[in-house]
């Protein structure tokens, strides 16, 4: 088996989503293997439609933070979310989704974007992927 | 002269034709970047790596500096050829060829 990536995403913020993709995606193109465990606010991003709808970590300000960084996000022509999640897939990362989030926040799989979701686990599920990487991150 | 036909018509989308003969055709893929920065250059890179045959060329032209140095670091890892590396543009563009 080749060289792998295993990311826990607990965060929800927008910028902390991109940390994420961004890694994923960098591991997938550099020939490694990725996945991204989403739990908690993570999770949320899951959600049909929801994914870069996340406040900014810091200086978010009711929104006008997030506007701001936005706007300059786009002058840098950086890639919006939706497009790293394809590339992602594309790429053949996985996605697992955490089940006692889905419990806890009262979530049903028909809320969340099914087509993307490899799999559904716990803390094993994690451990299991994250066992033989040689890189994982908790954001 | 009907291989040049096919093989302009299977690029891209099928980088490799395999003839009858048992000749394979290598073709070229040329990835534009330009003005696009982290993670698109290495990402659309390796998108094209992954759809190209093994012996074909793949052309990627880009702006984004670190991008040009870590191209050619995955290729490394990957244990793939990279043939060149071109700056142009004095030195605002360059353009890797990488042999999968």
């Amino acid at each position: 088996m080749g060289e792998k990536t295993v990311i826990i995403l607990h965060s929800g913020d927008m910028d902390k989503v991109y940390s994420a993709l961004i890694i994923a995606n960098g591991a997938l193109a550099m020939g490694m293997e990725a996945s991204i465990y989403f739990t908690f606010w993570g999770l949320m991003r899951l959600k049909k439609g929801e994914l870069d709808k996340g406040p900014l970590s810091k200086m978010n300000m009711l929104g006008f933070g997030r506007q701001m960084i936005k706007q300059r996000m786009n002058k840098a022509n950086v890639a919006s979310l939706e497009r790293l999640m394809n590339d992602f897939k594309e790429l053949g990362g996985k996605i697992i989704a955490c089940e006692m989030t889905m419990e806890i926040m009262g979530l049903s799989k028909e809320e969340l974007r099914t087509d993307w979701i490899d799999e559904w686990g716990a803390v094993g599920s994690y451990i299991q992927e994250a066992r033989d990487a040689n890189v994982t991150l908790f954001i | 002269m009907n291989l040049r036909k096919g093989r302009r018509q299977n690029c891209c989308q099928y980088p490799s034709v395999s003839l009858t003969l048992g000749v394979r055709i290598m073709t070229e893929m040329e990835i534009d970047v330009r003005g696009q920065t982290c993670p698109v250059p290495l990402v659309e890179c390796r998108k094209a790596l992954k759809k190209a045959s093994p012996g074909d060329l793949v052309i990627v032209k880009g702006t984004h500096p670190a991008s040009r140095k870590e191209i050619p670091m995955a290729c490394e890892a990957m244990g793939l050829t990279v043939l060149g590396i071109e700056d142009k543009e004095g030195g605002k563009e360059w353009e890797i060829k990488i042999r999968r």
